[in-house]
């Protein structure tokens, strides 16, 4: 009541001379977003127009391909890694629970780099002449005749002959495992005890009452999470230029060296990431009302 | 109230010199007690006496620490038990209802009987609007948790449970989060469940509920079972002095 009678801070703040009234709408306005439309139209003027410019849309837009493939690839399989590890992560198993633990602690404190390296020249090497041991095994247990075919596919299998792409996509999953499964173990501890509880005592056993009652009602929460992992992905991919898979970095890197016209190739290789993760993160804004608005 | 003393009384519960402690707090200790079928056990006592404890070690959602529980038979305590099965004959009917909120009322009753059942989804159906009829509520068949009042979440609750044709139902304070108008209609639905018949066993502080309906009445506190009793001793001439002390607190 008596705050009416007295100037306010705020009340002076209003009056600052300079402002005039009707500029204050363009206070409002997204100018970031504005700035980036107008430099996105210039881009897309100079390919259309530069040669320079169009040779170097045209020498590197092919890893677009790449790069999605890459992301929603490694993306599935790091949710079903998530997943996994996620429920391993709640277990009451001490096993189940500390080989989960071990995976997540271990993957989160390494650089994504360094993981993707590691996959790719350490882990899938060891995977093939793991593989390599059991089809030899198999061809020299007498009992085991019948997989003979088997054996000897599993032992022709050579470590040279392994795509850098699988060696890639190996790498992505493997480190991006760690982080969804921390969501996915947010997720599901989020959904109140009592849930699972009443689902057990109907007498649904613990997998039935994480697919139909708990999971449903975690998805809800982590799928905003999940769609910010998804972009950071789709970033995040350009790590596995260091295995010369040809995505988009890596023709970014190529074509440098090719034209050295640095300002082209590295506007271009920017302005395809911008348009990918800018749309995405929209989509996952979208997302997080729908769910927002969907609650109980 | 179906305590006709022709009935064979037989255990269906027994439960037999159970401790149950977490962490430093002994929450059960040394409790013994049978029910009969189709009785209606009336288990009360000061907050954090055991009550609830002791009832969610009958269907092992508490393991027990020492003791054994056997539910029609089969002893539940033993460790290689199929609970999942106990669990479907045992209904359960909790405090915060527990609903499934991202289900209709109508899938929150189907969704057991056809994943533990195993019936068909019509059959399932069909039972779970009988239910709802039961419940009176066949007009919130596909109304979502969150559009139903309390005392209607805990009426598709019992449902829910009844379901699964339980040989027991267990009420752990059904009508404590509830708004006192929203009470009668949940204890009517269980007047009506204990007409027919059902074996209950139901912790709760609705002393009218008890009166009305209970055949024994058990006093719990600090984990001890202190007291049993038909309701007309326990209300007219308790043996114990606690008993006759927290009866006079809680009947003003």
């Amino acid at each position: 009541m008596e705050s009416v009678a007295h100037p306010t801070v705020e009340g002076v703040a209003r009056k600052e001379p300079g402002v005039i009234p009707w500029t204050t709408g363009l206070k409002q306005l997204p100018w970031w977003a504005l700035l980036l439309l107008l430099l996105g139209v210039a881009l897309v003027y100079a390919i259309a127009t530069v040669p320079n410019y169009t040779d170097a849309f045209y020498f590197i837009v092919p890893g677009l391909k790449v790069t999605v493939l890459v992301s929603v690839v490694s993306f599935v399989i790091s949710l079903v890694i998530g997943l996994v590890m996620g429920l391993g992560r709640i277990s009451s198993n001490p096993i189940v629970y500390n080989i989960a633990t071990f995976y997540v602690e271990v993957v989160r404190g390494i650089p994504m780099i360094v993981i993707i390296i590691y996959v790719a020249y350490v882990l899938v090497p060891v995977v093939v002449s793991a593989t390599n041991g059991i089809g030899a095994l198999i061809l020299q247990t007498s009992w085991l005749s019948f997989l003979a075919g088997l054996g000897q596919s599993l032992t022709a299998m050579d470590i040279r002959n392994v795509d850098p792409l699988v060696r890639a996509i190996a790498g992505l999953s493997f480190g991006f495992g760690a982080y969804e499964a921390e969501i996915f173990r947010a997720g599901i501890q989020s959904i109140e005890h009592g849930q699972m509880e009443a689902a057990r005592s109907l007498g649904m056993t613990y997998f039935q009452a994480m697919r139909h009652v708990i999971l449903p009602q975690a998805l809800r929460v982590i799928l905003p999470p999940l769609g910010n992992d998804f972009i950071a992905m789709l970033k995040d991919s350009s790590l596995i230029s260091v295995l010369a898979v040809r995505d988009l970095t890596q023709l970014g890197k190529l074509n440098r060296s090719r034209t050295f016209r640095t300002f082209e190739t590295w506007n271009t290789v920017t302005y395809l990431y911008l348009s990918m993760t800018l749309l995405g993160s929209m989509g996952v804004k979208w997302l997080e009302r729908k769910m927002k608005s969907g609650e109980r | 109230m179906a305590n006709d003393n022709n009935a064979v009384k037989d255990n269906i519960i027994e439960v037999q010199h159970v401790y149950k402690s977490f962490k430093h707090v002994e929450a059960v200790v040394d409790v013994s007690l049978n029910v009969w079928r189709r009785e209606v056990l009336f288990i009360f006592g000061p907050s954090g006496g055991g009550k609830s404890t002791l009832l969610r070690c009958i269907n092992q959602l508490e393991k027990v620490n020492r003791g054994e529980i056997i539910v029609d038979g089969v002893r539940v305590t033993d460790p290689n038990v199929d609970l999942d099965a106990l669990r479907a004959d045992v209904g359960m009917v909790f405090q915060l209802f527990n609903l499934f909120p991202h289900l209709t009322a109508l899938q929150n009753i189907t969704l057991a009987q056809e994943k533990v059942r195993k019936r068909s989804r019509e059959e399932a159906t069909e039972i779970a609007l009988q239910l709802l009829r039961r419940v009176g509520l066949p007009e919130k068949a596909h109304a979502y948790p969150r559009q139903l009042s309390g005392g209607q979440k805990q009426r598709i609750a019992i449902a829910r449970a009844l379901a699964m044709n339980p040989k027991i139902m267990l009420f752990d304070e059904p009508t404590s989060a509830l708004d006192p108008e929203m009470i009668k209609e949940v204890l009517d639905v269980m007047l009506d469940l204990a007409r027919e018949g059902m074996t209950m066993v139901v912790v709760s502080h609705e002393m009218g509920f008890a009166r009305a309906a209970a055949d024994r009445m058990v006093f719990l506190e600090g984990g001890r079972l202190v007291e049993d009793g038909t309701p007309e001793k326990i209300f007219s001439s308790p043996r114990e002095e606690r008993t006759k002390e927290f009866l006079s607190h809680v009947l003003v």
